[in-house]
């Protein structure tokens, strides 16, 4: 690939950070109007819900029920009050049990 | 000064802690990248490089694929922005969401923030994360990120089968891990994770957006829609207590 490929990995690198670091460094300390600060603060419950669905049944390729599988043991898991690590090890559990008999 | 630097080691040890399910997520991902890569004709230093300086899950895997179709580079590197562009909402939310801190210490952790490390900041049970636990938490990411990518070029697909398989799932049980917590008891979290899966199921069963713009837009449209919808509703009562009280 040669020097194309570190030109493009450079160029991959500024986009991808640039983004990521003006609002960090440019909003730091700065008291914006409620309205703003309320729509902020939802960003992270919104970004879960389209980060999950529907990409979460396409986890494997033409298998749909595997994804379904997967999203009710975590969302079972989860619902009773387990932390982070349990539903994801549980998780992986439940569908290693199931790729093993599919 | 010693007590500080305690207290900052034991902030970064928590964010490690909470970090520790992201690494596990992004072990298949990064193995199966590395693999992906060296099938794509990428030297091990070129793969990893990747990996240390972009460290952008799909992005880097999209770029695999449009390597691959001989793509000009220069449209990789605007996929590239397109894709990661929702990170600007991120990080416009995590400012609120942080501890005040030196512009440099602020710039060092917005090279971390990705969809995962994002998530378990911003949905800290803490009312502002410190700088130090936010640099635990991309600490145990990012590592896991650049070493197991490299390893996944070195030794290839030999995780079994159905493991590997099974552990694809990681990311998802992660995200669902931290948003369900979140929506007991909270109408308004429910709502917002709600609507904003149902628009990017819309964008992605209509092909209406490619996967970066739908996040983006569905998280924005979201946001702001719940949140007026709040404004509103919590603005109708105030007039009347306040006439009470007059």
């Amino acid at each position: 690939m040669g020097t194309a490929y570190w030109w493009m990995l450079l160029g991959m690198a500024l986009v991808t950070y640039i983004p990521r670091m003006i609002p960090l460094t440019v909003l730091d300390g700065k008291k914006l109007p409620p309205l703003i600060t309320g729509i902020l603060s939802n960003i992270p419950f919104a970004v879960l819900g389209a980060l999950i669905f529907p990409a979460v049944f396409y986890v494997q390729e033409g298998n749909i029920l595997f994804g379904i599988i997967g999203a009710g043991t975590a969302f079972l898991i989860a619902i009773l009050g387990f932390g982070l690590m349990p539903v994801v090890l549980g998780t992986i559990g439940v569908l290693a049990v199931y790729s093993l008999f599919n | 000064m010693k007590a500080g630097m305690s207290m900052k080691q034991s902030e970064f040890n928590k964010g490690l802690r909470a970090g520790l399910s992201i690494g596990i997520g992004y072990f298949p991902v990064a193995l199966t990248f590395g693999l992906l890569a060296k099938t794509t004709g990428l030297s091990l230093v070129e793969t990893t490089a990747m990996s240390i300086f972009v460290f952008a899950g799909a992005a880097q895997y999209i770029s695999l694929s449009l390597i691959t179709a001989g793509v000009d580079p220069f449209l990789i590197v605007l996929n590239t922005f397109i894709v990661n562009i929702r990170h600007f909402l991120m990080t416009a939310s995590l400012n609120e969401k942080m501890q005040p801190s030196s512009k440099p210490v602020k710039a060092a952790v917005a090279f971390g923030v990705t969809d995962e490390t994002f998530s378990v900041i911003a949905t800290s049970k803490e009312d502002k994360v410190s700088s130090a636990q936010a640099f635990g938490v991309i600490a145990v990411a990012y590592g896991s990120w650049v070493v197991f990518t490299a390893i996944g070029h070195v030794i290839g697909d030999n995780l079994p089968v159905f493991l590997q398989a099974a552990m694809s799932i990681a990311l998802y049980a992660l995200f669902i891990a931290l948003l369900v917590p979140s929506m007991k008891g909270n109408r308004k979290v429910v709502l917002l994770a709600s609507v904003s899966a149902i628009l990017s199921c819309v964008f992605y069963y209509t092909e209406l957006l490619s996967t970066g713009w739908a996040i983006l837009v569905s998280t924005l449209v979201s946001s702001v829609l719940i949140e007026l919808l709040y404004a509103k509703v919590v603005r109708v009562p105030i007039p009347a207590v306040e006439k009470e009280e007059s």
